[in-house]
């Protein structure tokens, strides 16, 4: 249950209520991510990950608990404001403007107001079809090429903290190797990302640690590598055989 | 290009031209509307009347866009039903008028462009001074506590359109006040024998500048890229780390100062205003704005234009169908599209 004590988390999650209308959504979330590692957030269908990451974001008002982003008490800031201080967000539906082009979507995402054009360079080296489309409506990419601006967009500028769900819904395999493989890139360099995941073999592939949820609450904490060699406790907590599925 | 030549080769040039119409139609509805409603005209009566009318309807439509295009837009950014938008049409013309009746009398009635540029230019900077202001103070109090709800949105725009008309009657009075045109903008000039009126063609001029900048504003800059951002997914413009309140604020602030703007432009055509002016506007107004596609400002430009010239060709042809054939082209549009003509799509 303990996480590596040496490394300071980047944020810390400390009994979140949150509601969406009048459904009791998260009841007393308690996770840690730690700073430069990929944290998988597994669960079963609403179980709630995808409320913790737009309750990160400032989305979904926390009814009760405490958010803290490194030294910071971000609890109810404004997304904005949160936005700003280095955490990004890619959506479940990508979110990505159709109407804008793929260069004003980048555009948008660096908040700074210049996209610094080494760090361009790299983007459209990680994922070369943001280059091919550049100046096409984003409504116009596949499934595929809208996850990579979506992820593109959240790390045109460095963040301190990317939060991803599930960026591998819907997608063809061969798609879902070539984000992993931009996954592992960001990884090397060292950035936090918290990532809510489906797919547990991608998830195996990529996370370092792992939390798992249950209806609202974080009902398992620890390294990547033993719940991936541990099939007894995989079907404890996400009740599957996932063992027999890679 | 070949299968066209083809076909033409076959059934002759008429066979050919069919399909390509069709093409023109569905991708430039807007084009294929005004050309046609042109050609229309054209053919019923002699040519002068045809442009001199022609000039007049694209003066009114462009007066239109201007009153217009901020109701368009904040409806397209932020979903809001401002119906009080009529009221900074008002207030525009007022404050239009102060200025050229009391402060600029004597350059007003002087014969000189540039002393009746002197005049006009002030006139219409401070309507949308005034109109800014209202309009920012409106947003506040007014709009801000009912965004998300459009039964209260109506409810309240409607109760402070009263409001704001109540005070206009208190500043300036309940009568109808004349407005002097400027001496430089009245008349005509004469083109190859046919007299066309000063104003109209500056409206049109104006309407064009505006519609040109705004434009520029939408595609080019950063502004233009959230505002398009913000019409299509106001949430994931907050992701981004932007303000989308102070965005629209802003954006309902210019739409209310291009309202005034409108509305002072407005008052030296018809050179009479009431407070009540801006209500009767607003009838045009929401036709234009559903007639191009709530939200769109290339759909609001055209949709004045057609607007303005229906109105003076038929208004010339039979001056009983006038009113209703405004009405009546939103009606024949919407039933062929019923986005509009230039939808703005929303994910």
């Amino acid at each position: 249950m303990t996480m590596d004590a040496n490394l300071k988390p980047a944020l810390r999650l400390t009994g979140v209520h949150a509601n969406i209308d009048q459904y009791h959504i998260l009841e007393g979330v308690d996770l840690v991510v730690p700073k430069g590692e990929l944290t998988v957030l597994l669960g079963r269908n609403g179980a709630g990950k995808s409320t913790t990451l737009r309750t990160i974001m400032g989305l979904t008002t926390v009814k009760a608990g405490q958010i803290r982003f490194g030294e910071q008490d971000i609890t109810g800031w404004a997304t904005p404001r949160i936005a700003r201080c280095g955490i990004a967000f890619v959506p479940e539906h990508m979110g990505v403007f159709g109407q804008l082009t793929v260069r004003e979507n980048l555009v948008l995402a660096a908040v700074s107001g210049v996209m610094d054009e080494g760090r361009l360079a790299w983007l459209l080296d990680l994922f070369p079809p943001l280059k091919k489309f550049w100046d096409r409506p984003a409504g116009n990419l596949s499934g595929g090429q809208k996850q990579m601006l979506a992820i593109g967009r959240a790390v045109i500028e460095p963040r301190e903290l990317l939060l991803i769900d599930e960026p591998t819904k819907g997608l063809a395999p061969a798609i879902i190797n070539d984000l992993a493989d931009a996954l592992e890139q960001l990884k090397a360099e060292k950035v936090t990302i918290l990532l809510v995941e489906q797919n547990f073999a991608f998830s195996r592939r990529l996370g370092q640690s792992v939390a798992v949820m249950n209806d609202g609450r974080v009902v398992h904490t620890g390294s990547m590598a033993d719940l991936a060699n541990d099939e007894a406790l995989q079907h404890r907590l996400l009740g599957l055989g996932l063992g027999e599925h890679q | 290009m070949s299968t066209v030549e083809h076909t033409a080769v076959r059934g002759g040039a008429l066979a050919g031209a069919v399909p390509a119409m069709r093409r023109f139609r569905d991708q430039s509805p807007h084009w294929f509307l005004l050309l046609g409603m042109m050609l229309a005209a054209l053919v019923m009566m002699d040519f002068t009347t045809w442009l001199v009318l022609t000039l007049s309807g694209a003066a009114m439509g462009a007066m239109l866009f201007l009153m217009a295009s901020g109701m368009t837009l904040t409806f397209g950014l932020m979903n809001v039903l401002n119906l009080a938008h009529g009221a900074f049409i008002s207030l525009g013309a007022y404050a239009g008028a102060t200025v050229l009746l009391f402060w600029m009398n004597d350059q007003a009635s002087a014969s000189s462009v540039w002393l009746n540029l002197a005049s006009v230019i002030p006139a219409l900077l401070f309507a949308v001074l005034v109109a800014s202001l209202i309009g920012w103070v409106f947003e506040k109090l007014v709009i801000k506590p009912v965004y998300g709800d459009h039964l209260k949105q109506i409810l309240v725009t409607v109760g402070g359109s009263i409001i704001l008309m109540q005070l206009i009657e208190v500043v300036w009075g309940s009568n109808e006040i004349p407005v002097p045109r400027p001496e430089a903008f009245s008349g005509a000039v004469v083109v190859a024998g046919i007299a066309l009126e000063k104003y109209r063609l500056l409206s049109v001029v104006l309407g064009l500048l505006v519609y040109a900048l705004m434009t520029w504003i939408i595609e080019r800059t950063r502004v233009g890229i959230l505002i398009r951002a913000g019409v299509e997914d106001r949430e994931m413009v907050e992701v981004q780390g932007y303000r989308v309140h102070l965005l629209f604020l802003g954006v309902f602030i210019a739409g209310s100062a291009l309202a005034g703007l409108g509305g002072a432009m407005w008052a030296m055509y018809e050179e009479l205003i009431t407070a009540h002016m801006g209500d009767e506007l607003m009838i045009s107004v929401v036709v234009v704005i559903i007639l191009g596609g709530l939200g769109s400002i290339k759909g609001c430009f055209f949709g004045a234009i057609l607007v303005g010239l229906i109105n003076l060709y038929v208004g010339f042809l039979e001056p009983r169908l006038a009113a209703v054939a405004t009405v009546g082209l939103m009606v024949a549009v919407l039933m062929w599209r019923p986005q509009g003509l230039i939808p703005v799509i929303r994910v």
